[in-house]
C-alpha cells in the first residue's frame, strides 16, 4: 500500500551535494577555463583617502604577457556607477561609485587599475610596475566625528557625510504611543551606547569571476549568491543588453551576504572582456577578500529603554549611526533599516522610536552580512533586557517573560506594525532552561562568587525572534527597495518519469538540492533520487531573486510547490482521460491517480510518458505537464528561540571560555533536521565569533590592520563549545508548509547570549558592559576598573604572521 | 597572491647548499618547511631571486643522542619533535612548546630550524631553546661555528646567521628528569602567542634546585626571566614561593603593544603565566 510510504519531509537525509562540495571536486568558478583565457589583477589603493594626481601604466604595459592595462579614467564611461538598489529615503545622498577609482580613492583597498595578462602570475607581476601618485586627503574613520559639525568630508561634493536619515516613530505611524512621553514618565531608564563592531563575512571560497564574450550571449560565471540580480544589474550598469548576458553561479562556496553584491571586479571583468573581445578571469586572494569585499555590521547604537519599577517595559528609543563605508553598494543603506523592525523583538513595547543616520567613512563599504540589521538589533535589545534585570535585581529570564508576547496572544501586531503569526516563547524557554540546568548553574555561580573563585561563572540569555523570508513585495515597495521579493520555480516531468525542478533560489551551501527534492518527492510521489534541482544559471532558471535573508525555503520552495500543483492539475485531466473517468473521481496520493473506491490507478510518471507520446490527449490539451509558478509571500516568517550560554571567565587573564551553550530554536516545520542543525551550528559559530573574536580594525591612517586570517580571528572547531541544540515546532501560518527560516537564526541569537554571560560573570566587579569582541584584554581591563574597549588600534606589530608586513618580513 | 618569479634549487648536501647560497648572493633565500616564508612570498613582502630548498638534505634531518646533549637537525619537523622519545626524556620543554604550535598541517611541514632561523618574537620555540641553553650550529663558506642561543637572537626577525650560512643543527643540553611546561596565551587555538612562558625545573628533596624560564613575545627577542630563576632556586616548590618569584617575570622586558595586548597587560600576563608555568612544571 502506498500509504505506508514514509514522508520525505522531516527525514534526516544526508545532503545530495555533500560529496562534491566537501571534496571540492566540482565546478567552482576558479576551476573553470575557456580557450584563450586572459587573467586580471587589480591594483588597489594603499591609502584610505587621496586624490590620484598621476597614474603611469606604461612600464606595466611593457611587462611580459601583458595585453592591456586600464585605469579608472580609461573605463570611466563604460563602467558606469555600481548599483545601489535601496535608496532608503527620497533625499538620500550617494556619490558615484566607479568600479575603478577615477581621480580619487575613498578607502584603502579600492581598485585603481587593472592589468590583463596571459598568465595570472604575469598579471600580478605587472601590478608592481604601475606608478600612482596619491595626494592625501584627510581620513574619516570615526562615526561620531564624521557627523559632527566641521567634519572632514569623504565626498566633499555631497557637502556632508550623512547619506540618509531614516525614522520610524510608533506615535507617528499610529502603531503605538509616544516614546518621549514614555521616557518622561519612566520609573526606570536604562541608557546605553553599544558598538556593533565591523565584521568581515570571510566566506570560504574567494570571489571569482570569468567572463566569456565570444559567444552570441556573453557568459559571466561568478561566485555569487545572486546570478539573477547580477544579470539585470550588469545590464543596467554597463548598458549591455540584458538578453545578451547569461550569468552562471556554479557551485559557490559560501556567501553569508558577502556575495549578495554586484562587485567592481564583476563589472570590470565584463567591460574589459567586451572591450578586448576575449575571455578574462579574476580570482581574489584571501587578503584581497578581507580588504575589499564588503564588510558587515558597524553601528553605534544609542539606546534608551523606559520601564516601570515592576519590570514592565514602557518605551524604547533607538538612535543609530550606521557606517556605510565609502560607497553605497547593492543594499548598504537598507541593512540598518531592516533592523528597525527588530529592536522591539518579542516584547510588548507600547512606544518605540527608531532613528538611523547612514554615514560615509573612508573605509571599505559595508553591506549585508548574515542577519543584516537584525543581529545588531537583537544584540542591543537582549543586552538591554539583561541590564534592566540587573538594575531591578530581577532574574533576566523572568523579566523577559513578564514582557514578551504570550503564546495565546498570537497573531500579534507589534509596535512596528509587523504581524507575528505564531510563536511560543514559553515552550522554547522552558525547554532550554531544563537542558541548561539553569537553576543549578545559578546556584554554582553564587557559590563561586562567594568563594572568590578566580574563575567566575556567567550566564547569558537571549530570547530572540527575527523576521525572515524576505520578502512580501509590497513591504519592500513601502521601504523603497528597488525590486520585489517573490521567487520563481518550474517543475518539468521528463518522459522517463524523472523530474527536473528549476528554482530561482541560488544555493551556495544551504542544501536546496536536497530539501527541494524532499519536498517534491512528497508532493509528486516520485523517489527522492529521481529529482534533479537546477539552479544558478539564467539560461536554465531564467527567473529568480536568489538566496539571502533566509528566504529560500519560505519563498523559493513555495514557488516550487505552486508549480508542482499545476503539474498535478494538468496530469489529473490527462489521467482522467486515460482512465475514462471524471477528474473529480480521481484522488492523487503517493504519485498515483486512483479512481475513488477502486483499485484502478495511473502513476503520474505514466501520465508523463503518455504526454510525451501525445498520441491520445483530451481535446485542447497541450502535450506537456511542465509548469511554472511565481510566489510572493503575504508576510515574513518569525522564527524564534531561547539561547542560554554559560562562560567561565578567568579573572586573572580575562580569558573567556564558553562552558555550555544551549539553544532551543523554533523554526516551524522542519524539512530536513540535519540541514537545520548544520545551519544552526554555523550560525552560532559566526554569532559567537562576533561576541568574542572577530573585528575588522583600522589604524589611524585608515589601513585595515586585520588584513590576514592571522589577525582577523575566525574561531575554529577547537575554540567552539559543544552545542546542545533542540527545537520546538510552532508551524508558521504564513506559508503552506508551516516553515520559517533558519539560515540566520544562530547568528542573530547567539551574540548577545555570550556577551550577557561575560558581563554577568564580572558584574560584581562593577562591570556593566564590555565592548565586542570581548577580548581577554578588554575583559581584564574592565574587571580592573578600566575602559570597556581596551585595545583596538595597535601601534606596533606584536609578532606572528600578521605582523610581518611592518617588519619587512623574513626578507 | 602569487609570489614573484624565482629560481629554485634543491641541493642534496650542506656543502652544495652553502655554495648555492653564496653563488646566488644577497637575493637568495633558504626555504625549509615554507610555513613562514611562503606567506611572506605570497604577500610579496620579499621577492628573492633564488630559493634554495634544504628539504632534501638527509644530514639535516633527525635527532641524535650525543651523550650530554641532543642534536636536532634543522629540518626536523615539529611533528617529529612531538613524537620523539629522546626529546620526551631529555628535553620535555621542547615537546611541550611544539605541541602548541599551529595545527597538524603546519606541524607536518614546518621545521625546528626554520622556526628558529625565522626568529619571530611570537614564535613558540625560541624561548624553550633559550631556556634550555641550547647552541646553534651554523655552517657557511668558512665552515662551522657554534653560537649560544643567548647570542643568536639579535633583534626582531634578526639572527646571528650570515648570508652564506645555514642553521644545520641545534644542540640541546639534556635536561633529563626535569619538570617542564609551556604556558601559551592566545585568543584562538591556531594563533601565535600573545605571551607565553617556557619553564623547566629540577626538584631535589622538595626544593627547587634549578630553574629555567624563557619568555615568548615579551621583547623583540626571546628573553630569560633571570630574576625569576634566581628567586626560585633553593625555594620549596609551594604556590606561595612560586607566586613570589613569578612577580619578577616582567622585570627587564620591553614588550610591544598591539591590538591584542598593550604593554601593561603583557607584563601582567607574563607574571600570571609564569606562575602557572612553573606550577605545572613542578607538578604542585
Ligand atoms: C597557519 C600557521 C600557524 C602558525 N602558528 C605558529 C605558532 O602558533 N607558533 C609558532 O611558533 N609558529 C607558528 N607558525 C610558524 C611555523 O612554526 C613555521 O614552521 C616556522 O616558523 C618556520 O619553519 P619553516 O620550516 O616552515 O621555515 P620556512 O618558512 O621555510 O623559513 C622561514 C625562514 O627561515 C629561514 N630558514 C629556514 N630554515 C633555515 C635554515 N636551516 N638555515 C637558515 N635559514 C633558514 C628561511 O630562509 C626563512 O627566512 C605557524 C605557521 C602557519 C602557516
Amino acid at each position: 500500500m502506498t500509504a505506508t510510504v514514509e514522508p520525505e519531509v522531516g527525514k534526516a537525509r544526508l545532503r545530495k551535494e555533500d560529496a562534491r562540495l566537501i571534496t571540492g571536486r566540482t565546478r567552482w568558478t576558479d576551476n573553470l577555463t575557456v580557450p584563450g583565457l586572459l587573467h586580471l589583477a587589480f591594483l588597489r589603493s594603499p591609502v584610505a583617502h587621496a586624490r590620484i594626481t598621476a597614474i603611469d601604466v606604461e612600464a606595466a604595459r611593457r611587462k611580459p604577457g601583458v595585453i592591456a592595462v586600464f585605469t579608472g579614467r580609461d573605463l570611466a564611461e563604460a563602467q558606469g556607477s555600481l548599483p545601489c538598489a535601496w535608496p532608503v529615503t527620497a533625499d538620500q545622498k550617494a556619490p558615484p561609485a566607479p568600479s575603478l577609482a577615477v581621480d580619487q580613492v575613498n578607502f584603502a583597498g579600492e581598485a585603481v587599475a587593472v592589468v590583463v595578462a596571459r598568465g595570472k602570475a604575469q598579471a600580478h607581476d605587472a601590478l608592481e610596475a604601475i606608478d600612482v601618485d596619491y595626494e592625501d586627503l584627510p581620513v574619516v574613520l570615526d562615526l561620531a566625528a564624521a557627523v559632527a559639525d566641521g567634519a572632514d568630508l569623504v565626498h566633499p561634493d555631497l557637502g556632508t557625510n550623512k547619506s540618509a536619515h531614516w525614522v520610524f516613530d510608533s506615535a507617528e505611524a499610529g502603531t503605538g504611543s509616544d516614546v518621549e512621553q514614555a521616557i518622561a514618565e519612566a520609573e526606570v531608564l536604562v541608557e546605553r551606547t553599544y558598538r556593533q563592531q565591523r565584521l568581515i563575512p570571510a566566506f570560504m571560497e574567494p570571489r571569482s569571476v570569468l567572463v566569456d564574450p565570444t559567444g552570441e550571449q556573453t557568459t559571466v560565471w561568478s561566485a555569487t549568491q545572486i546570478p539573477h540580480i547580477l544579470r539585470l544589474m550588469l545590464a543596467l550598469t554597463t548598458g549591455t543588453p540584458e538578453h545578451k548576458l547569461r550569468v552562471i553561479a556554479p557551485d559557490v562556496g559560501g556567501g553569508f551576504g558577502g556575495k549578495l553584491q554586484v562587485t567592481p571586479e564583476e563589472v570590470v571583468a565584463l567591460v574589459v572582456a567586451t572591450r578586448l573581445g576575449k575571455p578574462v578571469k579574476w580570482t581574489e586572494s584571501r587578503s584581497e577578500s578581507l580588504l575589499s569585499a564588503h564588510h558587515g555590521r558597524d553601528q553605534l547604537q544609542k539606546l534608551t529603554l523606559a520601564a516601570r519599577r515592576d519590570g514592565t517595559v514602557t518605551g524604547l528609543k533607538v538612535e543609530l549611526l550606521a557606517d556605510m563605508g565609502a560607497y553605497l553598494r547593492l543594499v548598504t543603506p537598507g541593512v540598518p533599516i531592516l533592523g528597525a523592525f527588530m529592536f522591539n523583538a518579542i516584547y510588548k513595547f507600547p512606544a518605540y522610536r527608531f532613528e538611523c543616520t547612514n554615514v560615509f567613512t573612508t573605509k571599505t563599504p559595508t553591506d549585508a552580512y548574515r542577519g543584516a540589521g537584525r543581529p545588531e538589533a537583537t544584540c542591543a535589545i537582549e543586552r538591554l533586557m539583561d541590564e534592566l534585570a540587573a538594575e531591578l535585581g530581577r532574574d533576566p529570564i523572568e523579566l523577559r517573560e513578564q514582557n514578551w508576547i504570550k503564546h495565546d496572544e498570537f497573531p500579534f501586531t507589534t509596535v512596528c506594525g509587523l504581524e507575528y503569526d505564531t510563536g511560543n516563547y514559553e515552550a522554547a524557554t522552558a525547554k532550554a532552561k531544563e537542558m541548561f540546568g539553569y537553576d543549578q548553574l545559578r546556584a554554582e555561580q553564587r557559590e563561586r562568587r562567594e568563594r572568590g573563585d578566580t574563575v567566575q561563572l556567567g550566564i547569558g540569555t537571549s530570547t530572540f525572534t527575527e523576521m525572515c523570508g524576505l520578502a512580501p513585495s509590497r513591504v519592500l515597495g513601502s521601504l523603497s527597495y528597488g525590486a520585489g521579493g517573490w521567487e520563481h520555480a518550474a517543475v518539468r516531468m521528463l518522459p522517463s518519469g524523472k523530474v527536473e525542478v528549476v528554482t530561482g533560489s541560488s544555493a551556495h551551501g544551504q542544501g536546496h538540492e536536497t530539501a527541494w527534492s524532499q519536498i517534491v518527492a512528497d508532493q509528486l510521489g516520485v523517489p527522492f533520487e529521481d529529482i534533479e534541482v537546477l539552479h544558478g544559471d539564467t539560461q536554465s532558471s531564467p527567473r529568480g531573486l536568489d538566496t539571502y535573508g533566509s528566504r529560500s525555503l519560505t519563498v523559493g520552495a513555495m514557488a516550487v510547490l505552486k508549480a508542482g500543483e499545476k503539474v498535478i492539475r494538468k496530469a489529473r485531466r490527462i489521467a482522467a482521460h486515460m482512465m475514462e473517468c471524471a477528474e473529480d473521481d480521481l484522488e492523487f496520493t503517493a504519485g498515483k491517480f486512483t479512481v475513488k473506491g477502486t483499485e484502478r490507478a495511473t502513476a503520474i510518471t505514466d501520465v508523463a510518458l503518455a504526454v510525451f507520446a501525445a498520441h491520445d490527449l483530451p481535446d485542447g490539451v497541450e502535450p506537456s505537464l511542465d509548469s511554472e509558478a511565481t510566489f510572493d509571500p503575504d508576510n515574513f516568517s518569525f522564527p524564534h528561540g531561547t539561547h542560554l550560554c554559560a562562560v567561565d571567565v578567568d579573572t586573572e587573564t580575562g580569558f573567556v571560555k564558553i562552558r555550555k551553550y544551549v539553544c532551543v530554536d523554533d523554526v516551524g516545520v522542519v524539512v530536513n533536521p540535519i540541514i537545520v542543525e548544520g545551519q544552526v551550528h554555523g550560525g552560532l559559530a559566526q554569532g559567537l565569533a562576533q561576541a568574542l573574536y572577530e573585528e575588522a580594525v583600522h589604524d589611524e591612517s585608515g589601513t585595515l590592520t586585520t588584513g590576514t586570517l592571522a589577525d582577523y580571528l575566525i574561531p575554529s572547531a577547537v575554540d567552539l563549545p559543544h552545542f546542545d541544540t533542540d527545537r520546538t515546532e510552532t508551524p508558521a501560518t504564513s506559508n503552506q508548509l508551516g516553515v520559517k527560516g533558519v539560515g540566520e537564526a544562530g547568528t542573530i541569537a547567539s551574540t548577545p547570549a555570550v556577551v550577557n554571560a561575560v558581563v554577568d560573570a564580572v558584574r560584581h566587579f562593577g562591570v556593566n558592559d564590555i565592548q565586542m569582541p570581548c577580548t581577554p584584554m578588554r575583559v581584564w581591563t574592565a574587571i580592573n576598573g578600566g575602559p570597556t574597549d581596551a585595545g583596538g588600534l595597535g601601534t606596533e606589530a606584536g609578532g606572528g604572521l600578521g605582523s610581518i608586513d611592518t617588519s619587512g618580513g623574513a626578507a | 597572491m602569487i609570489p614573484a618569479a624565482f629560481d629554485y634549487t634543491a641541493p642534496s648536501t650542506v656543502d652544495d647548499a652553502v655554495r648555492a647560497l653564496a653563488d646566488a648572493g644577497e637575493e637568495a633565500k633558504v626555504i625549509a618547511g615554507g610555513q613562514s616564508l611562503i606567506p611572506v612570498l605570497r604577500m610579496r613582502l620579499a621577492a628573492p631571486s633564488t630559493l634554495i630548498d634544504i628539504g632534501r638534505i638527509p644530514e639535516l634531518r633527525g635527532i641524535r643522542d650525543e651523550g650530554d646533549a641532543l642534536v636536532i637537525g634543522a629540518t626536523t619537523t615539529h611533528y617529529e619533535i612531538q613524537r620523539d622519545p629522546l626529546v620526551r626524556s631529555h628535553a620535555l620543554l621542547l615537546k611541550a612548546a611544539t605541541d602548541t604550535v599551529a595545527d597538524p598541517q603546519v606541524r607536518h611541514r614546518g621545521t625546528f630550524g626554520g622556526a628558529i632561523a625565522h626568529a619571530d618574537p611570537a614564535g613558540d620555540l625560541l624561548a624553550p631553546v633559550l631556556a634550555l641553553d641550547a647552541e646553534l650550529v651554523l655552517h657557511g663558506l668558512e665552515g662551522r661555528r657554534t653560537v649560544a642561543a643567548a647570542d643568536f637572537f639579535v633583534d626582531y626577525f634578526t639572527t646571528a646567521l650570515r648570508q652564506d650560512e645555514l642553521l644545520v643543527a641545534v644542540r640541546v643540553p639534556k635536561h633529563t628528569g626535569w619538570g617542564a611546561h609551556y604556558e601559551k596565551f592566545n585568543r584562538v587555538a591556531q594563533a601565535w602567542s600573545i605571551v607565553a612562558v617556557a619553564a623547566a625545573v629540577r626538584i631535589a628533596d622538595g626544593v627547587i634546585a634549578e630553574a629555567r624560564v624563557g619568555l615568548t613575545n615579551m621583547s623583540a627577542v626571546p628573553v630569560r626571566a633571570t630574576a625569576v630563576e634566581a628567586a626560585l632556586v633553593g625555594q620549596p616548590a609551594t604556590p606561595e614561593a612560586i607566586k613570589a618569584a613569578a612577580a619578577h617575570a616582567a622585570d627587564g622586558t620591553s614588550p610591544t603593544a598591539d591590538g591584542n595586548a598593550d604593554t601593561a597587560y603583557r607584563e601582567h600576563l607574563a607574571r600570571v603565566l609564569t606562575s602557572r608555568a612553573i606550577t605545572a612544571a613542578t607538578g604542585v
